[in-house]
């Protein structure tokens, strides 16, 4: 048995449906509620939910050594978790707290032993080809991965409840506690807006992002940059697209006067059509986009804002 | 407050990641090395605290001898040490890291322990997790904001829906993420400093985990090459019948 780990993202479910390809039965697990008619139509037999009042505020040690105690509790053969930020740091102290290894960022997967597999390094710059020898095997699914839903759907899906034991836990190593949530404002960001207008190194300075900004205003996107104009205090570093800033994928990637270094190019080549506006014809990003302009980002930038206002009245 | 920042020295290549004939390293013959952004922003906040509270910031890498070329450019930063762990030139997995890592801090108390939340060649996002466990230190990462209160510290992250912030004793440990500051470039008189700090070195050789490296593979990347729509400002009619036709104009 595998056990699969969610969380009420839409990358979950896709996980879920990659593990049942793994050819074992799987269970979910849960920490909040579970959607057992969507579990059961999916082919899920299970769902472990993990419930207990120390989860609500503590770190996510806590949520880790929950979910050690149910992996001792039930003995998987793999235990295979959705690539968000929580669920790959609880994962992270599962493997801490029993001392097996963990493969992050995975792309295939196939069982045995070892397990093998691939994975993916620098958020997409290469691929690893690795084996996992342990059991169980503890892995995250990467971002995209999918499967065909193998297993047909079933009558139901019956909620197991697990309440670990989480007081001596807490004693040690949980005292991060949390005392401020707050939830951010709607709008517009990065990895939501359809159209994002990315400016590097070639706007030239902090002014220079103004064309920008009335281009995206006019398309309804946002502006995005490099971590040249984040290192230049010219943008926040919530604008940064690339390996250390956020991964997009809008309809339309703009990129002004940005080469296209490998950590850039990871964080915006899923972009449905990129294209790119430098002066140099030769740049990786003109090669790799799907449109390219040759010329100045302060000559075309311009032309373009007039040629969009010009077509709109007439 | 003494406080210690994990960095990693990984390759820092352009447009292409070559690799070597085996495949199982990245060619680094024609390449330069860095330390990751987060890390770089962990060892930015590390200077920023011993200034504001007094103590050390002692920077730590676990890898080849080279390593001693990041370890000297944080202390250029403002870092006031170097400890280098030699494991030699093969990259190590996770558990192996870790354990070096828990092996050359031994008895040494810290108040602060840094990381980044995940390397920047590697993203195994659980190096620090492993020593803060080993350490018994607690630990939360993604941490865009630190901030202390006596006797404690509170770390402040983005969530999938908002912001969290922990409060949390010290001593502790934290994985942070590029955001957190803007780091510095490293000063002339800093250059000369770090040119003649000491760094100890620590000869280990850990266990390997249960993760084994097989090879590194570029992933496909079999895109078109581009249309070049135009030069200059008579480009513009062109790009905006792009617009249109991809339906990006309201
Ligand atoms: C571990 C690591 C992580 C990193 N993470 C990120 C990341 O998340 N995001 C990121 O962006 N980078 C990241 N980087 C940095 C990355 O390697 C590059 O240094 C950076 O992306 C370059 O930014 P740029 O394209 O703006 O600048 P440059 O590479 O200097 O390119 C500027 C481009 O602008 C063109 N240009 C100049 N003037 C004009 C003009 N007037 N009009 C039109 N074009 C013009 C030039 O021809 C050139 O192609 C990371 C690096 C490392 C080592
Ligand atoms: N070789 C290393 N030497 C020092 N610190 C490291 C090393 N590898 C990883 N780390 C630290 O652990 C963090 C997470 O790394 P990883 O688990 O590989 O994603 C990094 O950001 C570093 O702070």
């Amino acid at each position: 048995m595998i056990l699969a780990v969610l969380d009420d993202s839409p990358a979950a479910l896709d996980m879920l449906a990659y593990t049942q390809s793994l050819g074992q039965q799987v269970e979910a697990v849960t920490f909040g509620a579970a959607d057992t008619d969507d579990l059961a139509k999916r082919g899920v037999r299970a769902v472990h939910r993990i419930a207990h009042d120390e989860l609500a505020d503590c770190a996510p040690a806590a949520s880790g050594e929950a979910l050690s105690q149910l992996i001792e509790h039930l003995r998987p053969e793999g235990v295979v978790g959705v690539c968000s930020d929580a669920v790959t740091e609880a994962m992270a102290h599962v493997a801490a707290i029993t001392g097996l290894p963990l493969a992050t960022n995975c792309v295939e997967v196939s069982t045995g032993d070892p397990w093998l597999l691939t994975r993916v390094r620098g958020g997409g710059m290469l691929l690893e080809e690795a084996e996992l020898h342990a059991s169980p095997a503890l892995l995250t699914i990467a971002q995209g991965v999918s499967g065909d839903i193998g297993a047909g759907p079933v009558e139901s899906c019956e909620v197991r409840e697990f309440t670990p034991e989480l007081t001596e836990a807490a004693a040690t190593t949980q005292q991060a506690r949390i005392v401020e949530r707050a939830s951010r404002g709607s709008g517009m960001t990065l990895a939501t807006a359809p159209v994002i207008v990315s400016g590097g190194r070639g706007v030239g300075s902090a002014d220079g992002y103004r064309a920008l900004e009335e281009l995206a205003e006019r398309l309804g996107g946002v502006v995005g940059c490099s971590r040249v104009a984040t290192n230049n205090g010219w943008r926040p570093h919530s604008d940064q697209v690339g390996l250390t800033g956020t991964k997009v994928a809008p309809e339309l990637y703009l990129a002004c006067g940005i080469s296209g270094a490998t950590q850039h190019w990871v964080g915006c080549m899923d972009s449905k059509v990129i294209m790119a506006v430098n002066t140099d014809p030769e740049a990786p990003l003109v090669r790799r986009a799907t449109y390219a302009v040759i010329g100045d980002i302060h000559e075309v930038l311009p032309a373009v804002i007039d040629e969009l206002k010009a077509r709109s009245e007439g | 407050m003494d406080v210690l920042v994990c960095v990693k020295r990984v390759p820092a290549p352009g447009a292409k990641v070559p690799l070597t004939d085996d495949a199982t390293e990245i060619d680094t013959r024609y390449l330069g090395h860095t330390i990751g952004p987060h890390e770089e922003c962990a060892v930015e906040e590390a200077v920023r605290i011993v200034k504001e509270h007094g103590g050390s910031a002692t920077v730590l890498a676990v890898g080849p001898a080279e390593a001693d070329e990041q370890l000297r450019y944080a202390i250029a930063m403002g870092a006031d040490r170097g400890v280098l762990v030699d494991v030699g030139a093969a990259e190590l997995d996770p558990q192996a890291t870790a354990s070096a890592i828990v092996h050359a801090v031994g008895d040494t108390r810290y108040d602060l322990v840094l990381f980044g939340t995940e390397s920047a060649d590697a993203s195994h996002y659980q190096v620090g997790i492993r020593v803060a466990r080993a350490l018994g230190l607690p630990i939360v990462g993604g941490i865009k904001g630190v901030k202390f209160e006596d006797g404690a510290v509170q770390l402040r992250r983005e969530v999938a829906d908002g912001v969290e912030v922990y409060r949390v004793p010290l001593p502790t440990a934290a994985a942070v993420k590029e955001g957190l500051n803007l780091p510095r470039y490293p000063s002339m008189p800093g250059r000369l400093k770090a040119k003649k700090a000491r760094i100890d070195v620590v000869p280990y050789e850990p266990e390997p985990g249960g993760l084994r490296k097989v090879r590194l593979r570029q992933p496909n990347d079999n895109r078109e090459e581009a249309i070049v729509l135009g030069h200059g400002a008579d480009a513009a009619p062109a790009v905006v019948d792009v617009f249109e036709r991809i339906g990006v104009i309201s």
